[in-house]
């Protein structure tokens, strides 16, 4: 085996793919073959780096010198500058915004300095598709653990005392979960790893399962092993190609090492895992649907209890926890429950991983202790607002979450405190709203969402929800009264009291939240017919602003209704009445003499 | 690939792996000792790449992982190349001039292992640079 001297980090997760780092690797490869050094450098392909807005990513080691945006063209020269002569390339490396000061070195870098990386430890530090990278990070060693020196009970014991909840929403105590599962006695029971992630936004799961997929495998086993499981399923919505293809690769290589399969390190203990793949519907994320679509059928929530620990997959006691969850796992099995406990907050201990999206610098995937404040995980790590605007919200939870405003920006992220101010967890994407966003037409959007994606089932989520778009729409078009504002939350109690499951159950918390914390939003919309962010076309006026006007003519011409007054060098002026809001007069004016409000 | 049949032996193939993964593990450590050496035009032209593959042949003889080694551009000592610094975390960091494969060698036996300066080859610095 070559004794490499340099290891070359290149991203391959979703969003470098997208912007051809499987060419950069490709070219990389070429060069160093080319110049006689493939014994002396190793490239190695890893999961996500988090920091995609700036991707492609790559690392070099030993150096710890991190590059962005590295295109295929860039290889050449890293190879003779950075790896023959070790100069690093200026150009290539990351400028803090809010240092304006170029960073070599990944520690260096604001948002990697206030993370914590648990579960994605080796997202973006290893070779997904090679398993003995993983082995080498004391990978499949809490499952030998387990098998040669636990029992089931010292296990479930062990994932109480660490406090570990569920990370796909509800933050259920993943020990007990265990313990409810162990406890139904049954011929066959099942592990699921519920990798729908539904949330608009959302790809934590995704990241996880592309950048380290063996993880989940590992701690699949292991609760396998723990309630008395020897099969499991990977739920994966079929839009996640890459994930689909590293996990396969990884149960293959896993089987080949007998990780998986009969008797796994002598132990007797058997276990095997199957992927299926879900059409992609918000509603099998709902464990109960999910269940329901592994057996083939029709993915419908189905009332609890029974609860899939009593009764799931084919009628056997079940075993559902998210992707993120099982990646806690070895870690709380080789450190220990204690040491997990300590990181975090009383109540829900240890990290979550959120995926910034929005008008956020730094969109991307990090991981935080439970209870990093907002704060800093907008303005820190995330990198504060695009365009130096101003902050306006965070929705967090996605369509069954809301919105967090200014004034809560210093709450501690934990699951209950963020249930204390309306919002929820949720899987953990997080949207930044600024000054531009409409509150009412963001509660509107989740609310086309939830409409699209209602199975139908019950009434007051199939119906209710319809009813509520409409109202907000007539409110984004001013055609509302302040009547309809009350109409809104007493529909909503009513959707969150009747609906069947959780979908239905949170779908007004948008609406909610936003009435709650922007009600100035709302009442403006209906009393004043403005819309104060300029979105919803309806209440926008075009308006000649005469400072600025110079009698062009320009607007003139290009108004299709022929409604702007105005001779050249003098100012213009647009009757209002006949005004289609077309924005042509706004798009050709280059003198910002019109205003849209 | 064969499988895998005690966890004894799962454990055995971590510790052959070891050697692959330390030269990421060791660059994220805050006490890492960082080895450089210099690869300008005239350091290569003198050796300067033998002289790193013996460092790290000799770093790989003597299972050493808290060290990186790394190459940098002209350090401004063209007489006296190939040129090797050592940077040792808390201390004055050490420059070598005139350093072949064997010398490499003895800068890992001596100065990291056991802490002796190699004092007939030490560089002496007229200037200070800004980090
Ligand atoms: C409408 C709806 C969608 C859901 N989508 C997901 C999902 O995409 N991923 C997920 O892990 N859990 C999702 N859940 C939560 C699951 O029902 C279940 O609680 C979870 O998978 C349990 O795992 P955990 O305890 O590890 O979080 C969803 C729940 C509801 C009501
Ligand atoms: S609440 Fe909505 S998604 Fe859930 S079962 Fe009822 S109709 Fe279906
Ligand atoms: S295009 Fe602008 S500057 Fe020209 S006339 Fe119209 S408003 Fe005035
Ligand atoms: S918005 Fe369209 S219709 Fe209205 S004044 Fe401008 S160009 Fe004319
Ligand atoms: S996909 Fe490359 S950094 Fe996220
Ligand atoms: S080029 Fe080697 S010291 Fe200047």
């Amino acid at each position: 085996m070559p004794n490499y001297r340099m290891h070359l980090l290149v991203c391959g997760g979703t969003g470098c793919h997208a912007t051809k780092s499987n060419v950069l690797i490709n070219e990389l490869k070429r060069v160093l073959s080319e110049k006689g050094l493939e014994d002396e450098i190793q490239v190695v392909e890893t999961g996500c780096f988090g920091f995609c807005e700036k991707g492609p990513i790559v690392k070099v080691y030993p150096d710890n010198v991190f590059y962005i945006e590295v295109q295929p063209d860039d290889s050449l020269e890293i190879i003779e500058e950075h790896i023959i002569k070790g100069r690093k390339l200026e150009r290539l490396l990351f400028v803090e915004p809010s240092l304006n000061q170029k960073l070599e070195e990944q520690l260096d870098m604001p948002f990697y300095k206030k993370q914590l990386r648990v579960a994605l430890k080796n997202c973006g530090f290893i070779d997904p598709e090679d398993i003995d990278e993983y082995i080498s990070t004391e990978g499949y060693h809490a499952l030998g653990k387990v098998l040669t020196s636990m029992t089931p009970d010292a296990v479930i014991e062990e994932i109480k005392i660490s406090g570990l909840r569920g990370r796909g929403g509800g933050g259920f105590p993943t020990g007990l979960k265990w313990e409810f599962t162990k406890k139904s006695s049954a011929d066959q029971k099942y592990i699921v790893c519920n990798a729908d992630e539904g949330d608009p936004g959302a790809f934590m799961d995704r990241s996880i399962l592309e950048g380290d997929p063996h993880i989940v495998l590992e701690a699949m086993a292991i609760a396998g092993f723990a309630v008395g499981a020897s099969k499991g399923y990977i739920y994966i919505r079929a839009e996640y190609p890459l994930a689909i293809q590293r996990l396969s690769i990884a149960i293959e290589q896993a089987r080949n090492y007998g990780l998986l399969g009969n008797d796994i390190m002598g132990t007797g203990f058997d276990f095997d895992v199957e992927v299926d793949l879900g059409a992609g519907a918000f509603v099998c994320g709902e464990e109960t649907a999910l269940i329901k679509s592994i057996e083939g059928n029709r993915g419908e929530p189905l009332t609890k209890p029974p609860f899939p620990a009593q009764s799931g997959v084919w009628g056997k006691p079940t075993c559902v926890n998210n992707v993120e969850t099982f990646a806690n796992i070895p870690a709380i099995i080789n450190k220990g429950g204690h040491w997990f406990k300590k990181i975090g907050t009383e109540k829900s201990p240890g990290t979550k991983v959120f995926a910034l999206a929005g008008k956020i610098n730094n969109v991307g995937l990090v991981e935080v202790p439970m209870g990093t404040t907002m704060r800093d995980i907008v303005f820190d790590i995330g990198g504060g607002i695009r365009h130096g605007k101003q902050f306006k919200a965070v929705q967090t939870g996605g369509p069954s979450g809301g919105c967090i405003p200014y004034s809560q920006i210093d709450i501690p992220v934990d699951y209950d405190s963020l249930v204390s101010i309306g919002s929820m967890m949720g899987s953990g994407g997080l949207i930044v709203l600024d000054e531009d966003d409409c509150m009412v037409n963001i509660a509107k959007f989740y609310m086309e969402f939830i409409i699209d994606e209602s199975c139908g089932k019950c009434t007051p989520c199939r119906v209710g929800t319809k009813r509520l778009h409409e109202i907000l729409t007539k409110i984004t078009e001013g055609k509302a009264t302040e009547e309809c504002i009350n109409h809104l939350v007493e529909l909503s109690d009513t959707i969150k009291d009747t609906s069947l499951c959780g979908l239905g159950q949170t779908a007004p918390n948008p609406v909610l939240s936003t009435i709650s914390y922007f009600l100035d939003e709302y009442k403006a919309h209906v009393i004043d017919k403005h819309c104060p962010a300029g979105v919803c076309e309806a209440l926008l006026s075009y308006t000649v602003v005469s400072e600025n006007c110079i009698g062009c003519t320009a607007c003139l011409r290009a108004c299709p209704v022929n409604c702007i007054k105005g001779a050249p060098k003098e100012i213009h002026k647009i009757v209002q009445s006949d005004c289609i809001k077309c924005g042509a007069c706004y798009d050709i004016c280059r003198f910002e003499a019109i205003m849209k409000k | 690939m064969s499988k895998i049949k005690t966890f004894a032996e799962l454990q055995e193939i971590r510790k052959n792996l070891e050697n692959r993964m330390s030269l990421r593990k060791t660059a994220g450590s805050k006490d890492r000792i960082v080895i450089r050496v210099g690869m300008a035009t005239c350091g290569i032209a003198s050796g300067a790449r033998q002289t790193m593959m013996a460092i790290l042949d000799e770093l790989q003889k003597e299972h050493i992982e808290n060290v990186s080694v790394s190459q940098t551009g002209c350090l401004g000592f063209c007489d006296v190349e190939p040129v090797v610094e050592v940077i040792i975390p808390d201390k004055p960091s050490i420059l070598y001039g005139k350093v072949d494969e064997a010398l490499g060698r003895e800068i890992v036996t001596k100065h990291i292992m056991n802490g002796t300066l190699l004092e007939d080859i030490i560089v002496s610095r007229s200037f200070e640079t800004i980090k």
